[in-house]
């Protein structure tokens, strides 16, 4: 059991602090600015002054700085990747040789940088999951959407597959994890062998996955149909969308600390 | 009595027509069911009472035949949502139809398909949260709840859509005995307080006992149909049927064929002790 | 060959906040040849004690030896303990794969590294068991079949290894009446025949006290009861205290004891209590006239 139930995907903590409370429209049109300036600035002050947004941010949404922090550990091996990529690759004045590799003064600098990038954008952008429940996100998401129907973007369909993937991932780990146990029962082994080897022993786990997911749709599909369900027409919402004066103020501070980082630094 | 709230006239209806693995599920089913009954079916697997079972909202139309649910055909397309707005479904499988992540949520899935205001959709989920005792889980998300929580939130979802019958298509079949206890205690008390005509289609004869009517499907017909008395009368074509009966059924049915004057029909502890230590 | 529970607890994610004691100090020796049931809420502990009876869990402490054999030991072969106890899981067809029936009951006995003549062997044998045509069926697809059919490949494919154990954990879930009464029928004959110990996990107090040799009862996490399944359900009413509950002619023969009428209480079955109220009733008739 423990073995899946580790695994905590985009985690939300629950509060009440002013980030929390916004709508998770703006949350994600301020995470999309916070990528967008990421991508612009290109100096040391652009990235100081991003790093201390982002500071700022965590500090008003009362998560515990290390949580944050936290998101970066799954990330550590390509951040060393792109950290020494770039190191070695760069070409400009030698630090020292080694054989054939050469470190540059260049590289050292566009390597950290790259680094900080990285790590920056992984943390602005836990942060809107870490703020915003999933049902929240969900329909941040379909509401901003909305507008783009009339060009042939699905919002709510879009929206109604995350909710069911959601729900679902709880039930599907624990199916998985059952099924593991069952064939383990029979003698499976999952660890041991090669890499085809282990790719043909998780047959027996994968197919009778498949094969339930299917069953499972099947009959939600039934449920959702008998529960009046027809696709995203003429549906309300139970809870509504509230853009508010707090989420006017934010995206005009967003917008205006991104125009003015972006463009000078 | 008043008009039947579900009306089956002459229904058959066959899966895959035409092909080689035509199979006829239902066989000239006439039933009617009346508003606020309690309805039980019971059958085996394969006996067709969940293909029945889906013809009271319009999920299968007959072949031929028909089926009106209020007065509405159900094999009339513009009237299907009204249909299924009057009867409401709940199914086997707890966790294959719930469909959000958290309970709330999910009670008002069937009001917001039916365009409700968001307003009233808040007062809809409390009061069916209530009717269902679940309002303590209401941020709670489905896979923290156990079967039988699941189910009475199932329940809710239909509650809130304020149908005037819910079908229950063995409702109870993978839920422990407290799971079953409190899906039935859930149900008859719908049944009674808020008036819901109820159909509980299952395989377990213990919880048809309770029922205003029981109806026996075999081989896709009504095999018998009657009281629970009356149903349970019958022990000798029960058995040729591989239904079971509970045990002091069998009980007192042995006793009365070995000459002790015990009446039919009796289906609890409490109705066989009343008769040997009135 | 017996299995040794000492000292079994379990706690779930140990050391987290969300950690969860499922057993505690559980105390058991279960023979060759036993029919165990082994009945409790859910939540109780049930399917935790039986997964570590082959190792699919281990102990937070204590032990268990199966055949003598330390589980918790790291150099014991848990593959080859898993074939002497074998595993029904609950709904187990869920967990069918293979393309064909011959294929998915195949797949222990070819874990077990047997040749081939033997695998095709154990598949008839194992199919025979559990009332299954083998030339019929086994070049059909599993996934075509009926769900009582299902069912019973699944368990095939767990008696393919020929285990010395046999546990199940709710065999009959879900099944009709009818089918319940075909697979506990087959458990039946296979226990009789002297070919497996029993292990089964159930609701239905009206199959143990049928089919039992002996009644477990757990109750968060703990043993709560442990002996033959006529003084287990002489415990009327902590047994429904427990929400659990006795088979209902138990409960008519208590009811009625209560009410005066002299008859036996340690009732099981619809055969000992017709036999036992002929003599009661009898007895008053007699007396009244």
């Amino acid at each position: 059991m423990a073995l899946f139930k580790s695994i905590t995907i985009g985690q939300y903590i629950p509060g009440n602090s002013t980030i929390h409370r916004l709508d998770p429209r703006t949350k994600i049109i301020g995470t999309v600015l916070l990528i967008v300036l990421l991508f612009m600035v290109d100096t040391f002050w652009g990235y100081a002054l991003a790093a201390l947004a982002i500071a700022a941010i965590v500090h008003l949404s009362e998560i515990p700085p290390r949580l944050v922090l936290r998101g970066l550990r799954p990330l550590f091996v390509i951040l060393l990747l792109t950290v020494s990529l770039h190191l070695f690759m760069t070409e400009g004045d030698p630090i020292f040789r080694f054989w054939i590799v050469e470190v540059t003064w260049q590289g050292l600098s566009r390597g950290i940088m790259m680094g900080v990038r990285l790590a920056l954008l992984v943390m602005g952008t836990s942060l809107l999951t870490l703020t915003t429940s999933p049902i929240n996100l969900t329909d941040g998401i379909e509401g901003l959407l909305k507008p783009g129907k009339r060009i042939g973007i699905p919002a709510h369909e879009l929206a109604m597959m995350m909710t069911i993937a959601l729900r679902f991932i709880p039930t599907l780990l624990e199916e998985a994890e059952k099924i593991m146990k069952a064939q383990m029962a029979r003698g499976a082994d999952f660890q041991g062998g090669g890499l085809l080897q282990r790719a043909k022993s998780l047959i027996p786990l994968l197919v009778p996955l498949f094969v339930n997911a299917f069953r499972r749709a099947d009959e939600l599909a039934i449920a959702m149909e008998a529960r009046g369900y027809r696709g995203g027409e003429g549906r309300t919402k139970f809870k509504e969308l509230h853009f508010g004066r707090r989420d006017a103020i934010a995206l005009a501070l967003a917008f205006g600390f991104v125009a003015v980082v972006g463009l000078l630094f | 009595m008043a008009e039947p709230l579900i009306r089956f006239e002459g229904v058959h209806f066959k899966y895959n027509p035409g092909t080689e693995r035509e199979w006829a599920a239902l066989q000239d089913i006439s039933l009617d069911i009346y508003p606020g009954e309690f309805v039980a079916v019971l059958g085996h697997n394969g006996s067709g009472k969940s293909t029945l079972a889906k013809h009271c909202n319009g999920l299968l139309v007959p072949s031929s035949g028909r089926v009106l649910v209020a007065g509405l055909d159900t094999k009339d397309d513009a009237e299907i949502w009204q249909i299924r707005q009057t009867v409401g479904m709940v199914f086997q499988n707890p966790d294959n139809q719930l469909v959000a992540t958290t309970v709330e949520e999910d009670v008002a899935f069937g009001p917001e398909n039916l365009g409700i205001p968001s307003k009233e959709i808040q007062a809809r989920v409390d009061e069916a949260l209530r009717a269902v005792g679940m309002e303590a889980y209401r941020l709670h998300s489905p896979h923290q709840l156990s079967g039988g929580q699941k189910q009475r939130v199932a329940i809710a979802g239909m509650i809130s859509m304020r149908p005037r019958c819910i079908v229950l298509d063995e409702p109870t079949a993978m839920l422990d005995p407290e799971g079953r206890r409190e899906v039935m205690s859930t149900i008859h008390r719908l049944n009674k307080t808020e008036k819901i005509t109820i159909v509980h289609i299952t395989h377990h004869m213990d919880e048809v006992i309770n029922a205003d009517r029981v109806v026996i499907m075999v081989d896709g017909k009504i095999a018998l149909h009657g009281t629970p008395k009356e149903v349970f009368s019958q022990v000798d074509l029960l058995r040729r049927l591989h239904l079971d009966v509970p045990q002091v059924t069998a009980l007192s049915y042995r006793l009365r064929s070995r000459g002790h004057g015990l009446p039919e029909g009796i289906i609890t502890v409490n109705e066989m002790v009343n008769c040997l230590c009135p | 060959m017996s299995i040794v529970v000492e000292h079994l607890s379990h706690i779930y994610l140990e050391g987290t906040p969300m950690a969860k004691v499922a057993l505690r100090d559980v105390n058991l020796i279960i023979e060759d040849g036993e029919f165990v049931g082994l009945i409790g809420h859910t939540g109780s502990g049930k399917s935790t004690l039986v997964q570590h009876l082959n190792g699919l869990l281990m102990p937070t402490s204590g032990k268990v030896y199966v055949d003598g054999v330390d589980l918790t030991d790291k150099h014991t072969s848990l593959r080859a303990i898993r074939q002497k106890v074998g595993m029904v899981f609950q709904y187990p067809e869920h967990q069918l794969f293979g393309e064909t029936v011959y294929e998915d009951v195949a797949f222990g006995p070819r874990n077990a590294g047997l040749g081939e003549q033997e695998v095709e062997a154990r598949v008839k044998e194992a199919l025979g068991m559990v009332g299954l045509d083998y030339d019929a069926l086994k070049d059909h697809s599993p996934f075509e079949l009926s769900g009582g059919q299902k069912r019973r490949v699944a368990i095939a494919g767990v008696l393919a290894m020929r285990p010395a154990v046999l546990i199940l954990d709710e065999p009959t879930a879900g099944l009709d009446p009818e089918g319940s009464a075909d697979i506990l029928g087959k458990i039946q004959a296979l226990h009789r025949a002297g070919r497996v110990t029993v292990i089964m996990i159930t609701h239905s107090m009206e199959d143990v006290a049928r089919m039992a040799t002996r009644l477990i009862v757990m109750e968060h996490g703990g043993v709560v009861f442990d002996g033959p399944p006529r003084e287990v359900f002489a415990q009327v009413d902590r047994l429904k205290e427990m929400g659990l509950g006795v088979p209902q002619v138990t409960e008519l023969m208590h009811e009625l004891h209560s009410r005066g009428l002299p008859v036996q209480t340690n009732i099981l079955t619809l055969d000992e209590a017709e036999a036992e109220l002929v003599r009661a009733l009898e007895l008053r008739r007699n007396g009244t006239v």
